[in-house]
């Protein structure tokens, strides 16, 4: 390959490495800050991410009204309008993950550390119900009336036995994180109008070159992504450290016991955590959606396993740990693909998880795991 | 409501229980005999009248669902539970060593090869171990929840090679596999699933017996003792690490069995066959049935099998069905179904030997 | 004068920038009753911890019954003959007491995964035996009569004892109990402390970290005290006991006399 194309590819990968890699910093922020005040691995914050996207699209197709259209007739949009469009499917998407992560922290973890409440235990007896009526009745909908018929009572028993307020092993944390997790996207594969099938998101940012860079040309959406992911982080990074409710953050995570003597409300404080790195996924989810135009079912997952593996990388519970991490594995996994094909892009990133946890378990900027408890 | 049924349920089973170690020697043997002999009537259980009806299952016969998927799911659960239940490893990946089995005996009887498949099942069972010591040994170090993510990776990079490699058959797969040999009277055709049931459960009363004398022996207690407190076992002078490694270890070598046997069935595999779901469904049926009990792995592999099967609604919900169950599992009986009774905890009388003492 | 079993010799630890233990110098003699005490955060656990390979000493040595055990993996701690119970009662849960002390027992035994498959005889004499020794071991502790019972449901005074005996099914040389009259009444205060001396006379030697002055100054040949990860003294009951810097660490804590 003459020179000249292999510093141009360099750069080519390197940008869109970053890019790629923003994106895994983002989603990489929600499982650190999890782990970080739980010491739990938020198994269906991939999921958390995909509904995301799939707010993204809602908001461009329903709300927005922008059509998909195809190749040489794309819907562009520019100027205000274009950034007020942006703005709106990002916000919808940070809803979107937000309230999925509240959600999912009420159904699937609250009632595990035995202070169940009245949220969790509509949505696990709706549920209940519904899974029992699909033994029954094949017609959705009326899977569904009745599944909202029978929450009320169904809710009110799990309620009583939420009173009983054990808490559960660690595994046990775990399988409902995976069992929640695989619900989520099946529910997505089985349910949503295109099934398992791809989506695809309307584009209204036309992908011009910006600028060149030694040689490559540097894409607008790259651009956007980058600036836009380090933006997201600032502002986190900010709360955290500013703001009454981000030093509770930080305080449960090193003791979560002595913050709440302190006064601390810690469930609160597990709420806002959520909330955090539901929102972070969500503006994930929006660039994910402006780069690759596209979205399914299960694409939380590959991205998710990638994104852990980026905070792992970087060093789990550590903020700024994320954020190397992602960009490191963004790049790592561009250039892997480049030298051994891209096929091996997914190997890629499982391997230097499999050689983080074996040589460096604490990450790159360190946050030690598995220590001794005697 | 649903714990009532569940907790009935489970004390019919505790009853049961004790009126079976009140029983003598012979008892217990005829006993057995005579659920061995049911089992492998079962292909005809749909001919009973009444209960006939019941047990059925509308769209399939009943014998490939008792093969291709019950036999499965028993043989995997069972495996699977040695690694999770009884050791306590959370292993997400546990689809890898089915697949690898099940790839071995295809490049060994198809692809690259030409051996009876009878010949491949050993083969593919010794390097299912060697892939579970190869995945075991730098990963056993890692806690709980490290564990998990890494075990996924594996099962997901298996199956990637497979897809990538044109040697493993790449996205085609490989077809041709061999056959059992026809042995006491029966031929491995195409159409016919029982001989391959019958061999199924054979190969599961197999598996169920080495288990079994596996749990009552130092080597159970020293699984247990890792799930229940590593620190405070390896401290009392257990090898943790090794035994860690022996569960993997069996695991895969129980899961390769179950990969070796489904490819011998269908006679042709690609790597659709082994996606992540399926991790998740053999998690669900260990965790559903009751971990650390081998009698609810087997209940939960029967259960997850069968199922989606019986009821056709649930069939292509099932993935999802099952992990809303795993939520609710979790949240209210994380101990399953059939949860491993400890000692003589519902026992009217206490006894002197040991509570394991059922089998020799 | 006796066999030193136990050698601590000049370990120090530290944890990042906490030195937990400074330059600390201990000896136990063969069957000798060594008690150990100091007030809270004195180092005393981590004392133990780094004797029984929980941790490994960041300056100094270890040495059992003349080799070297610094550093050793932690079930080769106790197959060398050192075994522990501890603070906060650890025991399985979801076995049976017996059970439990048969995984102690199992430490001493060779057969393995194709022993158990096959049921060899070598297999199957070193399980009854195992057993046999269990039984014993839970008589001699005086709670057989809970054998089968799931170690979870055993009344607290049950499941001290319940530890010790699975520490003494390791068949070690030096046991190390920590804090084992917590939570006691009295009485069994008392019975503990006949336990200890029982204990001591079938072979043992026991180092103990308590709070209770009653227990540890009863019944030990010997204390040493640790303050702030130090060692401040180190005599027979009654030196130590109006031994001026000893009192002064104490000073305000009372001797939990209950």
């Amino acid at each position: 390959m003459p020179d000249w194309l292999i510093i141009r590819t360099f750069w080519d990968l390197t940008v869109t490495g970053l890019a790629l890699g923003s994106i895994y910093a983002l989603v990489a922020l929600g499982y650190t800050l999890v782990y970080g005040v739980l010491r739990l691995i938020n198994f269906a914050h991939s999921e958390i991410f995909m509904v995301g996207t799939f707010g993204s699209l809602l908001a461009s197709s329903q709300f927005l009204n922008i059509p998909l259209l195809e190749d040489g007739n794309y819907p562009y949009r520019t100027g205000m309008t274009l950034i007020f469009f942006l703005v709106v499917i990002l916000i919808v998407a940070m809803l979107f993950s937000g309230i999925s992560a509240v959600l999912l922290e009420r159904v699937a973890y609250r009632p595990l550390r035995g202070n169940g409440e009245g949220v969790g235990a509509a949505a696990l007896a709706f549920l209940t119900a519904f899974v029992v009526s699909l033994i029954f009745i094949d017609d959705t909908k009326v899977n569904l009336i009745v599944s909202l018929a029978l929450t009320a009572p169904i809710a009110y028993s799990y309620m009583r036995i939420f009173k009983r307020g054990r808490q559960a092993p660690r595994l046990a944390f775990l399988i409902s994180a995976i069992g929640a997790s695989t619900a989520i996207a099946e529910a997505v594969g089985v349910w949503g109008t295109h099934g398992r099938d791809q989506y695809q998101t309307a584009r209204i940012l036309e992908k011009k070159t910006l600028f060149n860079l030694f040689g490559t040309d540097v894409r607008i959406d790259y651009v956007i992504v980058i600036i836009g992911a380090l933006l997201m982080m600032t502002a986190l990074t900010l709360f955290v450290n500013k703001t009454r409710l981000g030093r509770g953050v930080r305080a449960v995570a090193q003791d979560a016991e002595t913050s709440r003597i302190l006064g601390v409300n810690v469930d609160l404080i597990i709420i806002v955590t959520f909330a955090l790195g539901g929102v972070m996924a969500g503006g994930a989810a929006m660039l994910f959606t402006l780069v690759y135009d596209q979205t399914r079912f299960n694409i939380g997952f590959i991205l998710g396993v990638k994104s852990f593996t980026a905070a792992v990388l970087g060093g789990i519970g550590n903020l700024k740990g994320a954020l190397l991490g992602g960009l490191v594995l963004g790049l790592v996994e561009n250039y892997g693909s480049a030298i051994f094909g891209g096929q091996w892009k997914d190997v890629i990133a499982f391997t230097v998880l499999l050689i983080v946890l074996m040589f460096r378990p604490t990450g790159l900027l360190g946050e030690s795991l598995g220590k001794a408890r005697v | 409501m649903a714990n009532a049924l569940v907790s009935s349920f489970r004390r019919g089973a505790d009853s049961f229980g004790d009126a079976f170690h009140r029983m003598n020697k012979w008892q217990k043997y005829s006993f057995y005999a005579i659920v061995i002999v049911a089992l492998y009537m079962a292909p005809f259980w749909p001919d009973i009248p009444v209960i006939g009806q019941i047990v059925d299952t509308p769209g399939t016969q009943f014998s490939t669902v008792l093969n291709d998927q019950i036999i499965i799911f028993v043989l995997v659960a069972l495996g699977l539970n040695v690694v999770v239940g009884l050791a306590g490893l959370l292993d997400l990946g546990y689809v890898g060593f089915y697949a690898v089995g099940a790839y071995v005996t295809a490049i060994l009887t198809s692809a690259h090869g030409n051996l009876p498949w009878l010949l491949s099942l050993p083969i593919a069972v010794v390097v299912s171990m060697i892939f579970g010591v190869v995945l075991g040994a730098p990963t056993l170090r890692l806690r709980g929840d490290y564990l998990a993510i890494v075990t996924l990776g594996f099962g997901e990079i298996i199956r990637l090679t497979a897809k990538n490699m044109d040697w493993l058959g790449a996205s085609r797969g490989i077809s041709n596999i061999k056959k059992p040999p026809s042995m006491f009277g029966l031929k491995f055709g195409v159409l016919d699933p029982k001989p391959y049931y019958y061999l199924g459960l054979t190969l599961v009363l197999i598996v169920v017996f080495v288990l079994h004398r596996l749990e009552y022996s130092r080597v159970g207690r020293a699984w247990v003792s890792i799930r229940e407190d590593e620190d405070a076992a390896e401290l009392m002078g257990v090898n943790t690490f090794k035994f860690k490694l022996w569960a993997f270890t069996i695991g895969a070598a129980v899961g390769g069995l179950a990969g070796v046997h489904y490819a011998g069935k269908v006679g042709f595999i690609n790597p659709d066959n082994f996606p992540l779901q399926l991790s998740i469904l053999f998690l669900a049926a260990v965790v559903l049935g009751g971990s650390g009990n081998m009698y609810g792995a087997i209940l939960g592999g029967v259960l997850v099998a069968y199922v989606p099967e019986r009821l056709r609604n649930f069939a292509d919900k099932r993935v999802f069905v099952f992990g809303v169950v795993l939520v609710l599992m979790m949240v209210f009986r994380p101990e399953g179904i059939l949860p491993k009774r400890v000692g003589d905890e519902h026992k009217k009388r206490s006894s002197s030997t040991e509570a394991g003492e059922v089998a020799q | 004068m006796s066999e030193i079993l136990l050698d601590f010799n000049n370990v120090t630890m530290q944890f990042g920038g906490v030195t937990a233990l400074s330059e600390v110098t201990l000896q136990i003699a063969r069957g000798e009753i060594l008690g150990l005490i100091g007030p809270n955060g004195a180092g005393k656990t981590t004392c133990f911890n780094v004797m029984t390979g929980v941790y490994s000493p960041t300056i100094g040595s270890v040495t059992f019954n003349g080799q070297s055990v610094t550093g050793l993996k932690r079930h080769h701690i106790t197959k060398a003959g050192i075994a522990r119970t501890f603070q906060n009662i650890r025991l399985f849960s979801q076995m049976t007491a017996l059970e439990n002390v048969m995984v102690g027992a199992d430490a001493r035994k060779k057969s393995s995964v194709g022993g158990a498959i096959l049921r060899t005889p070598r297999q199957r004499r070193e399980e009854n035996e195992a057993r046999e020794r269990s039984m014993e071991l839970l008589t001699f502790m005086g709670i057989a009569d809970r054998a089968n019972n799931a170690a979870r449901n055993l009344p607290y005074g049950y499941q001290r004892r319940l530890e010790i005996a699975r520490a003494l099914a390791t068949e070690p040389q030096l046991l190390c109990l920590d804090e084992p009259a917590a939570g006691f009444n009295p009485a069994e205060k008392q019975e503990l402390n006949e336990l200890i001396l029982k204990i001591r006379q079938q072979g043992y030697t026991v180092l103990l970290i308590e709070h209770d002055m009653n227990v540890v100054m009863k019944v030990s040949d010997r204390v040493a005290v640790l303050d702030f990860g130090k060692k401040i003294a180190d005599g027979k009951p009654d030196d130590v006991r109006n031994n001026p810097d000893v009192i002064a660490a104490y000073l305000g804590v009372d001797d939990n006399a209950s």
